[in-house]
């Protein structure tokens, strides 16, 4: 009975039902919540800061990255941490419509760049599952306020992995929706072709929810597309006797190299019986090809790279956020104020970006890596005229110690090898909670699906999670 | 003697109602940074949405220059820093523009079309020559530096402007080419009214890059690229002293540095923009915010359907239709506005060398001397041609009509008033002159005697002298005739 939980425990559409049978109010959610930050926040510390809101309406937690009118927005970078943004995503307009209240920003890597939220410029978020492990990242954040029961819901943004992965790590639902679905208009720009918002949540339904509220064609974003979009919830009605899911053998057959990790046994062991609970439930399970995976994290590395090192160029000092103000000129300006603003992972993108965009370099890698990226695009085309849906694990691993790869970047990068393909080819994913490690550490299963059917993910998700009890795993904080 | 080789890029800024890639207003004179919104300031998170006017407009500039509008185009970012540029990036088109291979035709001789009047041979006139249309792409605008005391200020009313980029191939030969290029493609933009070309505004903007070589010799030689040029005499200039300036560093065996000039237009030469200039790596890749889309053969073809009438074709027209002579033309045609008037005129006075002597003629005086352009004047064309067909009638003289108009202008009682109360109308009552013309003839016994002698030029002093008697009011025509009827029965 939901009703003997705390509030705070609860799904956004379990307290919405509530409101609506009038047996709680936004009031009482809000106490509960803000009792239960007060509680657990100094342990986690999801939230790079919290909003002292006027207005009333249900909460939702937003990752840093996304604008928010008259509110600081960060990027969780010291170049941004005096930027106010004059105006709202559009994300934020939606939710704001739709009668939601923004709680608070969450933490993240520094304008998303990294997998564990260590790259923030104001402090590591830690793994509600345990404090010495990272919540996964970049929308690490937003991952651990869901899980901690922080937040009953909040937004991410996924250009690589960045939902799914933290989703993954803290055993929460994250989707990454179609490239095109919904709005970039107001989410500060990491790789502009495959940068998209998303929900994370405590279960699928809410996934659906949110995602209905927050997608549609944006005017102000041109690569959004004017495309219909369903009804999620309703999607959730069917079974899904007779779907057909591809199981890549690529994504199963990576082996470890020197220090480079490997598929996690347990994990994979996870999404085994993952699959064979779909098999039950009536899914026809086949092993398929993704030939292009093994370029996937080389050509990412290549083009995200380099759309961030033009993206970044405007944070100079000149009309927004830090400035060094001891230069005497203006490439000193430039360059004191890029050199204190930036962490160091945003300098190692940006330099590398720069480079693959050289002359003498372009040709050689980014136009090669864009061909290649049309291959693996090709790769999913080709499964997904015969299969609904593909299942693999979203991370190699379990959630991973503080510390342990920040020394390490190919290690990190390597940590996003499932997730990147979906962004590199523009399709959805959803990350959903698919078992627990001896170390009671969440894993998650990924479904993904063609461009623009987000019901499918909905679908399958929504048929495992009911079959499974995974979801209703809370840590104990 | 060397080759001259020259290259012309044009910067026009579309006359567009909002700016290339957001809904601030495309226009000037406002106050710093009041035209700007978080797309052209290029705010986080912001994102471009192309202006399909804008696009459009590059269309029919490509299209009036005969280029190849390209089925797929895409934008591209021109990675660069510097402080007028928000994003620290131009959106602009790089390896897939808007048009391509195109050409503009123009006179070889023009020094000849201002110089020879009226009846300029046809040999002339028919040395044509195509200057080769390389690219047209759109762009946006940059903001402008201010730079006051130690600080500089930027104000970006002008970022995000739609400009579009019209680059010749290598293949021009003369400044004088280059000038005529310039204003045929100055016509062109202004017959399309996609653009103010107003280089002092900066609306217009042209760099050249310019070398020599030996005739016969394929290779090209060491460019210089010369900017700052503010009017397309500017451009000349700078033209003719950098082929000097070329010639004579060639002539005393050095070789020419590739670099870029400024000109200087007090000190009428060019100096060097930067000791040692860096090469540029602009880093060009596809924007990933405009997704590049593709161009139905339908919708080229409704821009080309649209074009208004050009130049050259106006021109031809009006030879043919109205029996003007080239140079009219020519003349009438350079400003669309001028050419409208014209036929506005010819609709209500259907008299075409009437209309076009005055034109050219008085209208133009006072344009010049007011600095007005023909809609700013406030004659209306039917007011001309009342004017005219005084004149025509030989109600009044040629004179005074020009005085009248200069009145007509600078009050604004109409031109019948003007007359009346100027007492302008000529004399041409036979019984009012017959007076005049006794006094003449009384008074100038001695002429009187020449002309019957033979002298028919002091018929001229006779006519003048009755002109003299009338005020002026005498129709010259009417005197003469009775002044030679008088003497015929002497
Ligand atoms: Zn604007």
């Amino acid at each position: 009975m939901p009703a003997e939980k705390p509030l705070y425990a609860l799904t956004g559409l379990e307290l919405l039902g509530l409101i609506k049978q009038k047996k709680t109010g936004i009031a009482d959610i809000l106490e509960s919540q803000s009792l239960r930050t007060k509680a657990v926040e100094e342990k986690v510390k999801a939230f790079a800061r919290f909003t002292d809101n006027t207005a009333s309406g249900i909460p939702i937690a937003v990752k840093d990255n996304i604008c928010i009118q008259g509110q600081p927005t960060t990027c969780a970078s010291k170049i941004l941490e005096n930027f106010i943004p004059p105006y709202d995503a559009t994300v934020i307009q939606r939710l704001k419509k739709a009668g939601f209240i923004i709680q608070g920003q969450t933490n993240m890597d520094e304008f998303a760049f990294g997998s564990s939220c260590e790259n923030s410029a104001f402090f590591p978020t830690r793994n509600p599952w345990n404090p010495d492990c990272v919540p996964g990242g970049s929308s690490g954040g937003s991952a651990a306020a869901v899980a901690a029961d922080e937040a009953i819901w909040a937004l991410g943004s996924d250009t690589g992995g960045s939902i799914r992965q933290p989703a993954s790590f803290c055993g929460v639902v994250g989707l990454k929706p179609t490239y095109g679905r919904v709005s970039r208009y107001g989410l500060i720009a990491f790789a502009s072709s495959l940068d998209q918002i998303g929900p994370l949540t405590k279960d699928v339904r809410d996934s659906a929810y949110l995602t209905n509220i927050i997608s549609g064609y944006d005017p102000n974003d041109s690569t959004s597309l004017n495309l219909p979009v369903g009804d999620y919830l309703k999607s959730l009605e069917k079974d899904i006797k007779g779907i057909k899911i591809g199981v890549p053998k690529e994504y199963f057959s990576l082996s470890g190299d020197g220090e480079l990790e490997g598929l996690d046994r347990e994990v994979k062991e996870a999404v085994r019986e993952a699959i064979a609970q779909l098999r039950k439930l009536g899914a026809e399970v086949s092993e398929v090809s993704l030939p292009h995976t093994e370029y996937a994290v080389a050509v990412y590395y290549i083009v995200a790279t380099a759309e961030a090192s033009s993206n970044l160029a405007r944070f100079d000092g000149v009309q927004y956020g830090l400035r060094v103000r001891s230069a005497d000129n203006l490439i000193a300006m430039y360059k004191k104020t890029r050199q204190a603003g930036f962490g160091p992972e945003a300098k190692r993108r940006i330099i590398l970006g720069t480079y693959v965009l050289s002359h003498g370099y372009y040709e050689a890698y980014y136009v090669r890596a864009l061909k290649v990226r049309a291959l693996i695009a090709r790769d999913f085309t080709e499964v997904f005229k015969e299969y609904d849906c593909i299942v693999t694990p979203t991370s190699p691993t379990t959630a991973f110690r503080l510390g342990e790869k920040l020394e390490n970047p190919l290690a990190m990068y390597l940590s996003d090898v499932y997730t990147i393909s979906a962004n590199l080819a523009g399709v959805p994913a959803i990350s959903v909670p698919c078992g627990s490690s001896k170390a009671g550490l969440p894993i998650g299963l990924q479904i993904t699906a063609k461009a623009f059917d987000e019901e499918m993910l909905f679908r399958v998700a929504y048929n495992y999670e009911q079959a499974t009890l995974w979801h209703k795993m809370k840590p104990n904080l | 003697m060397y080759e001259t080789v020259i290259g012309l890029e044009v910067h026009v800024q579309l006359k567009t109602r909002t700016k290339a890639f957001c809904g601030c207003l495309n226009e000037f004179g406002s106050g710093a940074n009041t035209r700007t919104c978080p797309v052209c300031l290029g705010f986080p998170g912001s994102l471009p949405v192309l202006n399909e006017m804008a696009f459009e407009h590059g269309m029919k500039v490509a299209l009036a220059l005969n280029c190849q509008i390209q089925n797929f185009t895409k934008f591209d970012r021109k990675n660069y820093f510097y402080p007028d540029l928000p994003k620290n990036y131009q959106i602009s088109q790089y390896d897939l523009p808007l048009a391509l291979d195109g050409g503009l035709k123009i006179k070889i001789n023009p020094s000849a079309t201002l110089r020879i009047d009226g009846e300029r041979s046809r040999t002339i006139k028919d040395k044509e020559k195509t200057i080769p249309v390389k690219r047209v792409h759109l762009e946006e605008d940059a903001g402008k530096l201010i730079h006051e005391g130690q600080d500089s200020l930027v104000d970006y009313n002008r970022a995000g402007v739609p400009l579009l980029e019209i680059v010749t191939e290598p293949m021009i030969n003369s400044p004088d080419e280059a000038y005529e290029y310039l204003s045929e493609l100055k016509a062109i933009l202004k017959y399309l009214e996609v653009s103010d070309c107003d280089m002092e505004k900066g609306s217009l903007r042209c760099d050249a890059n310019i070398s020599l070589r030996l005739p016969g010799e394929k290779k090209l030689g060491t460019k210089t690229e010369l900017k700052n040029m503010n009017s397309f005499k500017a451009v000349r200039e700078a033209l003719h002293y950098e082929i000097k300036r070329q010639a004579g560093i060639l002539e005393s065996g050095q070789r020419i540095i590739q670099e870029t000039l400024l000109w200087d237009e007090a000190l009428s030469r060019t100096v060097a923009m930067r000791s040692k200039e860096e090469a540029m790596d602009y880093r060009y890749f596809p924007e990933p915010d405009l997704p590049g889309f593709v161009l139905s053969e339908e919708k080229i073809r409704a821009v080309k359907d649209n074009l208004p009438e050009l130049p050259q074709a106006l021109k031809q027209r009006f030879i043919r239709d109205y029996g003007l002579s080239d140079y009219d033309v020519e003349i009438l045609a350079q400003e669309k506005q001028v050419a409208d008037y014209f036929e506005a005129c010819f609709k209500v006075y259907p008299r075409a060398k009437s209309i076009s002597n005055w034109l050219i003629g008085p209208i133009s005086y006072e344009l010049n001397s007011r600095n007005l352009d023909i809609q700013s004047l406030g004659l209306k064309p039917p007011e001309l041609t009342a004017l005219i067909s005084f004149v025509d009638q030989e109600k009044i003289s040629n004179l005074s009509a020009k005085e009248v108009l200069t009145e007509r202008l600078n009050s604004k009682n109409t031109i019948e008033e003007i007359i009346k109360e100027k007492d302008l109308l000529q004399i041409r009552d036979s019984g009012e002159l017959s007076a005049i013309i006794d006094a003449v003839l009384g008074a100038n016994q001695k002429s009187v005697q020449d002309y019957l002698s033979g002298k028919t030029g002091a018929m001229m002093f006779l006519v003048g002298q009755a002109m003299r008697q009338s005020k002026g009011k005498a129709n010259p025509k009417i005197a003469q005739e009775m002044l030679k009827e008088r003497l015929k029965n002497a």
